[in-house]
């Protein structure tokens, strides 16, 4: 009763027990089907992310403060993901901030026509924030070989016009030329609420 | 906080995979689970009739887009009438729910559990699954490559570690399937040039230094005390579980360490009484999808000091071949991702090693060995030690 080393000796229960009726045997097995699936669904945001949406249509990124460590999380969820517990404070954080950290992207996603790779991904944390968010750092003139950890940057909103209640007001985020700002160290060694706000 | 209280021993006497490929075009999702199920009965020597329940698991169900596959499973499985449990934690599900039938065994609840991870990759596009617009945020990440990436640059900037240790590991561990017949990346050829200049995907991660998609199934046969005192075969009797979870983004988290890992690799080693793990522990099976994750790991879970464990790599320390901690002696990750199965995988080669049964991936007299999942954002954690000898 030894573990099977050899994958091509099937279990013994499984081993001739599957045979194709004589009528089936010239035709070719069916392997698979592509069956493409279409789901739309309605989606209600909740009190904290229906008022981080109508900022956004003001051109405003707000976060929620925990109540124990005064840390400020982006975008708000009514709740601190720290301690537990319920938010009772909101406050605007800039749209300007830092890399936390990045990569370059080099491959296409599926269905995503959008995305035009090589693009850079970034965590890009505002200022005001503790917390980062994934976010596309561009610009005409952006060079990839200059992209680093603790670079300026900037959020770059669509024409007031067009502005609606979501995220993708921002279109991406640019590099402002400013100094690298000091970025935390992510290795310390200790709980999160030893921390504090900025 | 360590388990508490009485509680079975519980014992693994079966371990049953499937060769992982690209493509197991031969079989459907049930075939693919019955030939693990079947091997791992085979093993252990039992049928259907020894087993009270099944535990499985497999990655979020729009991955395959069939939705609650548990329901119809049971039925190819040959289990009808039997209770079978599914666990849902993102990467980490097969080592979850390897935790979730032993703690059924160690509860007393059921004497005899068969235990399955699968994923049918070639059916579904990963990728896509994972990169999913969300209505409320901006959604540009390109698969769990495009969200590890970052974190994988910030412990290079940190640690200043050389650029090319990821490429270490990634060739490491390709040598290392070379060993193991089940494992879907068999490429004699590879040479550390070949991974440097594979092409970057999500820079700063290279092609080679990524996992493959994999078709698979694995299954363990997990038994109460008396079942494994009275097994005539090999047995891996468990000596500490642990699961631990975080949000994945909150403001001070150490997304390269998270507390999670942290505390769940404490409490594990507790419960085995191993105070250095090191030293203690003769083989380690880590969940390692992209090649940096295994000096992030080596640090995390206590094997090196912080910003020490590109050096444990660099040094040899983790190859087959000379190393004291040999890591993934089957492939890893970075040879099969069948994604549900990927963490009970790591769990069964961590138990074919105490039960001197892995082959030509044998460490020679193991007697303790880790077996390490993690899912999500790197938040969800599942680990387990097991020996050869009765704790």
């Amino acid at each position: 009763m030894g573990y099977n080393q050899d994958p091509s000796v099937p279990p013994a229960a499984l081993s001739g027990a599957v045979s194709i009726p004589d009528a089936l045997a010239d035709l070719e097995p069916v392997r698979s089907v592509t069956t493409p699936l279409r789901m739309e669904y309605t989606a209600t945001p909740g009190a904290s992310l229906s008022k981080y949406l109508r900022a956004m249509k003001e051109k405003r990124i707000i976060g929620d403060v925990c109540p124990d460590t005064g840390m400020v999380f982006v975008p708000p969820r009514g709740v601190s993901p720290v301690s537990g517990k319920r938010t009772t404070e909101t406050v605007d954080v800039a749209d300007e901030g830092y890399i936390e950290s990045f990569n370059i992207t080099r491959i296409p996603i599926k269905g995503r026509d959008d995305l035009h790779p090589p693009y850079v991904s970034a965590w890009v944390v505002p200022d005001g924030s503790n917390t980062g968010s994934i976010a596309l750092v561009a610009g005409d003139d952006l060079d990839l070989d200059d992209v680093r950890i603790g670079m300026r940057v900037k959020a770059v909103w669509k024409p007031d016009d067009e502005l609606e209640e979501s995220a993708a007001n921002i279109l991406h985020w640019e590099p402002t030329g400013e100094p690298d700002a000091e970025v935390p160290d992510m290795m310390r060694i200790g709980r999160p609420t030893d921390g504090g706000a900025q | 906080m360590g388990s508490t209280g009485s509680k079975e021993r519980a014992a693994v006497i079966g371990v049953g995979q499937t060769k992982y490929s690209s493509t197991r075009g031969d079989v459907s999702m049930a075939g693919l689970v019955r030939e693990a199920a079947y091997r791992a009965l085979e093993m252990a020597g039992r049928s259907w009739d020894d087993i009270d329940a099944v535990v499985i698991g497999k990655a979020p169900d729009f991955f395959e887009g069939v939705m609650m596959p548990e329901i119809y499973l049971a039925e190819a499985l040959g289990c009808v009438g039997k209770p079978i449990l599914r666990v849902h934690t993102a990467g980490s599900v097969g080592g979850s729910t390897a935790l979730v039938a032993t703690s059924l065994v160690q509860a007393g609840i059921h004497g005899t559990v068969l235990t399955l991870g699968f994923e049918k990759q070639s059916e579904s596009n990963a990728m896509w699954a994972l990169s999913l617009p969300s209505p409320f945020t901006t959604s540009i990440n390109a698969g769990a490559g495009g969200y590890f990436s970052p974190i994988i640059r910030r412990y290079m900037e940190v640690t200043q570690a050389p650029e090319l240790i990821g490429a270490m590991v990634a060739l490491k561990d390709r040598q290392h399937a070379l060993r193991n017949p089940y494992a879907h990346v068999q490429d004699p050829d590879l040479t550390f040039d070949k991974v440097v200049e594979s092409p970057m995907l999500w820079d700063p991660i290279r092609f080679s230094e990524t996992c493959p998609s994999s078709d698979g199934a694995c299954a363990l046969v997990l038994t109460n005390e008396a079942g494994g005192d009275a097994h005539d075969g090999p047995v891996a009797w468990v000596h500490g579980t642990a699961m631990r979870s975080e949000a994945n983004n909150y403001g001070g988290r150490n997304v390269v360490s998270p507390q999670a890992s942290e505390d769940c690799a404490a409490d594990v080693f507790a419960q085995a009484g191993i105070t250095n793990p090191r030293k203690e522990i003769d083989a380690v099976e880590m969940y390692v999808p992209f090649s940096w994750y295994e000096p992030m790991w080596l640090e995390s879970l206590g094997f090196a000091e912080k910003g020490e464990g590109w050096k444990m790599v660099e040094s040899g320390a983790t190859h087959m071949d000379g190393g004291d901690l040999p890591v993934n002696c089957s492939g890893g990750v970075l040879s099969s991702n069948p994604i549900g199965a990927s963490g009970m995988i790591r769990f069964a080669e961590a138990a074919l090693q105490v039960m001197g049964e892995a082959g030509e991936h044998q460490v020679d007299g193991a007697r303790r060995s880790f077996g390490h999942a993690y899912g999500g954002g790197a938040q969800y954690y599942a680990m387990w030690v097991v020996g050869a000898d009765k704790p």
